[in-house]
């Protein structure tokens, strides 16, 4: 199966820093597949790095493509895109 | 005595003897490893495995916001791009020690050249570091030390894992040399209320055992100090521990003048908190909750809503709403996409909301409707007015809609220097020190290297509302101050004698403000301001309103 693409919009207030960034490496990293996110059409890291995360600087409004390759790739990106386009900040 | 400045949190003081956290252990070096590469591999990964455990048990023990940060922490430890870069060094067949070292290094580097928010962030990057080095040199993690006694905590930087864990019994204030207004040390001392300074570059000179008394309203360590001056910072955080149990008045100085004290609200869920507090109405209501969570702007049914559960929390009282406030440090995309080099001196406030009518054509709309249903006094004002002209231009549509009291927010230079015209058209200034006095010492208030600008006791900013007081009073008008100059008591007392007309503040700054207000009449506020006003800078205005209010 190929990998596949999704690109989505980023939801959150404060962009993908601190807990935003967090919950999603986590998200990716139990996913168990390799997934990649890239911002814009720069190159992509592995999600599953909180560093690798937040070094890319993503604000609110940005768009991010997200790639997975693997078991359930159309449902792990299903979840992970509703994590980014929602607004962590808002619940607290 | 010496005083050292920094960038104080809250209006508490402390003093008490020092101690400093230790120094970070020396960097390691870059000796070629004795064992195998594969052997190094172990012992990191099992390192970083035992510190990312304590992390996350440091973290449920302490629980809450700083459960996510240390939780955040031990996920950077075990981050998989951090452990290819460890093993490209480990492969070159660098130490253990070193190539974790290098490796959070290069880290680091990308994210202090991002600045801001992310460049603060470092400081949690090398508190994982350093756990992890003085693990795998079999040394005791960094920490906070235990002099057995209470004390000043000195330190660099305070990293999360050291700051949820602080013993507040122990605890009687905190210094940090670096960091600044957002650092997590700034940030958990106010969630906590302890007593603390941030950025107090020359506190790297204090030794372990001498006393010093930290005044966060005044943003100073002052070393050597005095007996009097020891006595007098224990009278003040005596007073500041009875003003918190005494009875709720409404505001008044000591002739019995009236000042209104009112709450900063924004959101309708903190309108309890702040009645119980002893908040008179509400001085400012921001209603960017209601846009910052949606790519859209709410609607009309929306909004009302919510404007009127929070008027109906005030039957009888003033509330004045502010319209929407976006841009520089809010943006939201529907009203302003386009990139902006200097997004403060940019399309923001009242300039976007013309630029997009609609947004505050509904926003007046729905004010108007919850004004209808509800009992509240209600007053809407306009953020970032610069202009006669803006002013003109918000009173008569607000009036249109139907709205009974409208007004301006003075927070650009020229609309307090041009306040007397203004006031004759808008029904009410309110004053938002933090705006006004960034763009008046034209010093971006978000940014830490320039934070030591943001004092609104600065006399230039001083004169500017002195502008807006006389104005008011010529023109029969009030004048409010919805800013965190409000929330210091003294500056309080001399914003009342520059003409302020009522006083709006984090509900939690009340009790302090109220007390103050009381020791002093109408005519002693005016003479503290004065004394504030012929000062040269921050500093001397505030020590020069200090000996006036002490005469």
């Amino acid at each position: 199966m190929p990998p596949i693409s999704r690109t989505v919009r980023i939801g959150s207030a404060h962009g993908l820093h601190a807990r935003p960034a967090k919950l999603f490496a986590q998200a990716a990293k139990d996913a168990g597949i390799p997934i990649t996110i890239a911002k814009d059409a720069g190159s992509p890291v592995n999600a599953a790095s909180i560093l690798g995360v937040i070094a890319l600087g993503i604000e609110q409004g940005d768009y991010v493509t997200l790639t997975a390759d693997g078991d359930g790739a159309e449902s792990t990106l299903d979840t992970l895109a509703e994590l980014l386009t929602t607004d962590h900040d808002a619940e607290a | 005595m010496t005083e050292l400045r920094g960038v104080g949190i809250g209006l508490g003081v402390a003093q008490g003897p020092v101690a400093r956290m230790a120094e970070p252990a020396p960097a390691p070096s870059d000796a070629p490893s004795t064992i195998s590469a594969d052997e190094e591999k172990a012992r990191v990964t099992d390192a970083v495995a035992a510190v990312a455990r304590e992390l996350e048990a440091r973290g449920a023990q302490a629980g809450g916001a700083a459960q996510e940060v240390l939780e955040a922490q031990a996920m950077m430890a075990e981050d998989p791009t951090l452990a290819d870069e460890i093993g490209t060094r480990l492969a070159q067949g660098k130490t253990g020690e070193f190539a974790v070292y290098d490796a959070f290094a290069s880290f680091r580097d990308q994210l202090t050249a991002m600045g801001g928010y992310l460049g603060e962030r470092a400081a949690d990057l090398d508190d994982v570091a350093q756990r992890v080095i003085a693990r795998l040199r079999g040394v005791p993690a960094p920490g906070v030390p235990d002099p057995g006694h209470p004390f000043v905590l000195v330190a660099k930087d305070l990293a999360p894992a050291d700051t949820a864990l602080l013993d507040l019994d122990k605890v009687l204030a905190l210094v940090t040399t670096e960091g600044g207004p957002t650092s997590h040390t700034a940030i958990l001392a106010r969630e906590k209320s302890i007593v603390a300074i941030v950025g107090a570059t020359s506190a790297t000179g204090l030794r372990d055992g001498e006393t010093v008394i930290v005044d966060a309203a005044a943003g100073v360590v002052t070393t050597d100090p005095t007996a009097d001056e020891l006595e007098r910072a224990q009278n003040r955080a005596d007073a500041r521990a009875s003003a918190a149990s005494a009875p709720i008045t409404d505001g008044s100085l000591a002739d019995g003048t009236a000042v209104p004290l009112l709450a900063n609200l924004g959101n309708p869920d903190g309108a309890a908190d702040a009645v119980a507090l002893g908040a008179e109405g509400v001085g400012l209501f921001r209603t960017e909750f209601l846009f910052l969570s949606s790519n859209q702007a709410p609607t009309v049914e929306q909004q009302r809503e919510a404007y009127t559960k929070l008027l109906a929390a005030f039957p009888g009282k003033k509330v004045v709403v502010r319209v929407l406030d976006a841009g520089a440090d809010k943006p939201l995309a529907f009203l302003n996409d386009a990139h902006e080099e200097n997004p403060a001196l940019g399309l923001r406030g009242i300039r976007a909301l013309r630029a997009s009518e609609d947004i505050l054509r509904e926003q007046l709309t729905a004010l108007a409707e919850a004004d209808a249903a509800t009992d509240a006094d209600l007053w809407v004002m306009a953020p970032m007015v610069a202009t006669v002209e803006e002013t003109t231009y918000f009173t008569d549509l607000a009036r249109d809609y139907g709205i009974k009291t409208a007004g301006v927010m003075v927070e650009v230079p020229s609309s307090a220097l041009l306040a007397d015209r203004i006031l004759v058209d808008a029904d009410f200034a309110s004053i938002g020190t933090n705006d006004l006095t960034q763009y008046t010492l034209a010093a971006d208030r978000l940014l830490g290297s320039v934070a030591s600008f943001q004092d609104p006791w600065h006399p230039a900013v001083l004169r500017l509302i002195r502008e807006v007081g006389d104005a008011g009073r010529a023109n029969g008008k009030p004048v409010g101050i919805c800013g965190e100059a409000a929330a210091d008591p003294l500056l309080a007392v001399v914003l009342v004698g520059l003409g302020a007309t009522s006083l709006s503040m984090a509900p939690t700054a009340l009790a302090d403000v109220r007390a103050t207000l009381l020791q002093h009449t109408i005519a002693e506020a005016r003479d503290i301001a004065t004394a504030a006003l012929a000062a040269n800078d921050a500093a001397s205005a505030r020590s020069a309103a200090q000996r006036a209010a002490t005469r």
